[in-house]
């Protein structure tokens, strides 16, 4: 019961975007390796810099319709 | 399931003269769905479209942890529902219900599984197979660069025409309402304070910063009604029609030019979840209570003779119903947004079929909420002032002579319980569904908070309007700033401010203009402006068919092609035959032309009293505008078939066509 309601929550947080910052730094973290090949190995976004850019970037395209 | 779902349905077809149970609507509706999601589309998904659950999908291939993310296919689904259903599925059925409670219910379950289900889940599989393209960019790879060019005017046109009419519906709501406007003016400042909230002092908590905007707003309901109490300050938000629609043409305007993180993008989740939440209420409140339908199967407004809106059943009742069973702008969404997010094509029913019958659902909850109303009191809110007399004594006599019953004593007292002075001529669809659903709420959770029940309705459809008219004008602005681009580079640079400000300037005087004929209009402006949202929604959606069924052709999979085939030649049928009748028609309530000579010969002959001669000029050239508009739509929906066509053709001849832009198969890692 307890790791359902765990599931509904954590689904809660990802369909609103609550947990995007924790995506953002698991990808960053899982494809570290590459940065360093490709000698850009910026550190990452803070979650105040990564959640201006995420907001910026869901508004330029039709996300709502009528 | 096929037998209850059949028994439903012929009760609802085959009940006569006796009110019946809203139940029934629920129950067929749950059944056909079920059925249709369970065979048809999975006939689709496995033998037409050849779902290949080992092939990687673009968001799995692409990951970069910002926009592409493999994702839970719920969460997909959250974001596709609420991407696509806005207030186009509650007020096409209020307005459709003028015929009655069967010709709209019928359409909204045969288009939505047989068209608008099969139209998006299609769309999603091809854009998934292309690397999340946009339905515009696939038109121009796969068909040719006219289909390109139809998609993106048509986006944008039905954008400005989509942003005038739901303007036009909260300005009829808040006209003469200090409680409906004050709460509606609110949700301005209460998403500021969410904006402020996500992005400066608790950055990115998205949560917590909804909930206290939810908490603010439900606050400002009550608020609304002790502003409404008080003499002092009720006056402060009591405006004409015409003021309202200034006030929400400067917001328009000063909304595009915002940072989105100030008043969109926070408006959105508060609608978002507001919506999702009200929309569950209206579905458990029908289920305990059970209302019952009042409206007839079928009224004698069939014969095009409808307060609402002028024409006969067919074709209007496909018109005015676009969202719900069928809507293109469903493709724009199921293009380029949420294909990005898809974990495995397997998804791909769930999402594109399913999330459209959710959307199916939600239209007939709308259907519902408007004919559990007497119809003598649907007919009072909804028909303009032009149609059936100023006073409300005419009203009542010409609603009476129809062989509806309603008094103004009834009126009046509604409209108390509903903490407004007066309900009559209310047009638009959203006082009439907030009024249904403050009764069904009313009777379900304790009758004694009518008021407040009507004005959360009214808050509910304002502020997802209002994100519908912010997030329209932001993208109508990046459109033409892209087609304006192509003249001068400048100008397509999206965040250069005097570009923001003349473009937007540009797209909130296209809407502005239609908004405020909307409002001068005696007829109410509805009648004439959500056929023409129709049209065009129905024309786009002609041109996803298009595409999809030219990608099915190339595919080889000829024999298969009527599932897009069939859909799209209905909806040529109708969208055709309602532009004909809207330009050609002889009768001054449909026909366009008809009407503008209607008008210049009455006010040539000095026939119009003073306050009517003053706008006529004005409506007399917004007829005539409308009519060439309509022309237009009709023009670019033929190209893009006979475009289609061309390529089938070539096909057959075995003649080179563009190639298929799918991309190559990749082994799912994931």
């Amino acid at each position: 019961m307890l790791n359902k309601l765990k599931m509904v929550w954590k689904n809660i947080r990802r369909l609103s975007g609550d947990d995007a910052y924790e995506q953002y730094l698991q990808h960053y973290l899982q494809h570290q390796a590459e940065h360093v090949v490709l000698e850009n190995a910026e550190p990452p976004l803070s979650r105040e810099a990564f959640f201006k850019e995420w907001q910026d970037k869901k508004w330029k395209g039709i996300k709502r319709c009528c | 399931m096929a037998v209850l779902g059949a028994a439903a349905i012929s009760a609802i077809a085959l009940n006569r003269g006796e009110s019946i149970s809203a139940l029934w609507f629920i129950a067929a509706a749950a059944c056909v769905y079920a059925i249709a999601y369970r065979f048809y589309a999975a006939w689709i998904a496995a033998t037409v479209l050849t779902i290949d659950e080992t092939r990687a999908t673009p968001a799995e291939r692409l990951n970069n942890g910002r926009d592409f993310i493999p994702t839970n296919k719920w969460v997909v689904f959250g974001h596709h529902f609420a991407a696509i259903a806005g207030p186009g599925p509650l007020v096409g059925p209020t307005l459709a219900a003028q015929f009655g409670y069967l010709p709209g219910t019928l359409w909204i379950l045969i288009g939505a599984v047989l068209g608008g289900a099969v139209q998006d889940m299609v769309t999603l599989f091809f854009s998934t197979r292309r690397n999340a393209r946009s339905l515009g960019q696939m038109a121009r790879d796969e068909i040719g660069p006219i289909g390109g060019a139809a998609a993106l005017i048509g986006t944008f046109l039905i954008m400005i025409i989509l942003i005038a009419v739901l303007g036009l519906v909260v300005v009829n709501a808040m006209k003469h309402s200090p409680w409906a406007t004050s709460t509606v003016a609110a949700t301005i400042p209460i998403a500021m304070i969410v904006g402020f909230y996500m992005r400066v002092f608790r950055p990115g908590r998205v949560l917590e910063a909804t909930l206290l905007g939810v908490i603010l707003l439900l606050l400002a309901v009550v608020g609304g009604g002790w502003i409404d109490h008080s003499e002092s300050l009720r006056g402060l938000f009591d405006h004409e029609g015409l003021t309202l629609a200034w006030v929400i043409i400067a917001y328009g305007f000063a909304a595009a030019v915002m940072p989105v993180w100030l008043l969109l993008a926070p408006r959105d989740y508060l609608s978002t979840f507001v919506k999702l939440g009200t929309v569950t209420l209206l579905a458990v409140a029908i289920i305990i209570l059970q209302p019952h339908i009042h409206m007839p199967a079928v009224t004698q407004f069939v014969d095009g003779t409808g307060p609402i809106f002028g024409g006969k059943l067919f074709p209007f009742v496909f018109i005015s119903i676009a969202c719900g069973a069928i809507s293109g702008f469903h493709a724009l969404i199921a293009s380029g947004t949420t294909p990005k997010l898809l974990t495995s094509e397997r998804d791909i029913r769930m999402i594109g079929y399913g999330a459209m019958l959710l959307e199916g659902f939600v239209a007939i909850m709308a259907m519902i909420a408007a004919t559990v109303l007497e119809p003598g009191v649907f007919f009072a809110i909804n028909s303009p002032a032009g149609v059936v007399g100023k006073e409300a004594v005419d009203a009542i006599a010409k609603i009476n002579s129809w062989g509806f019953a309603v008094t103004v004593e009834q009126m009046n007292q509604l409209a108390k319980d509903m903490g407004e002075s007066s309900l009559f001529a209310r047009t638009g669809g959203a006082p009439s569904l907030a009024v249904g659903m403050a009764s069904i709420f009313g009777h379900a959770f304790g009758k004694g908070m009518l008021a407040l029940w009507y004005h959360f309705a009214i808050m509910f459809e304002a502020i997802f309007i209002l994100t519908t008219l912010d997030a329209g004008t932001r993208v109508g602005r990046f459109m033409l700033q892209d087609m304006l681009g192509n003249i001068w580079p400048k100008i397509g640079k999206t965040s250069w401010m005097p570009s923001v400000v003349f473009t937007s300037g540009l797209v909130v005087a296209g809407w502005g203009y239609f908004l405020y004929i909307g409002v001068i209009d005696p007829n109410g402006g509805v009648n004439i402006l959500w056929p023409l949202f129709g049209i065009a929604n129905q024309m786009l959606a002609a041109i996803a068919l298009c595409v999809a069924t030219g990608i099915l052709v190339k595919s080889g999979k000829l024999k298969y092609a009527w599932i897009t085939g069939l859909p799209l030649t209905w909806l040529v049928i109708v969208t055709s035959t309602a532009a004909w009748q809207k330009i050609f028609s002889e009768d001054v309530r449909v026909g366009f032309f008809a009407a503008a000579n209607d008008l210049s010969a009455k006010l040539a002959a000095g026939m119009l009293p003073p306050e009517k001669a003053a706008v006529a000029p004005h409506l007399i050239f917004n007829q005539q505008l409308d009519a060439y508009l309509t022309m237009f739509f009709v023009a670019v929906l033929w190209v893009v078939i006979l475009d289609m066509l061309r390529v089938t053709l070539r096909y057959l001849a075995g003649k080179p066509l563009l190639p298929l832009t799918e991309t190559a198969y990749v082994a799912v890692k994931i």
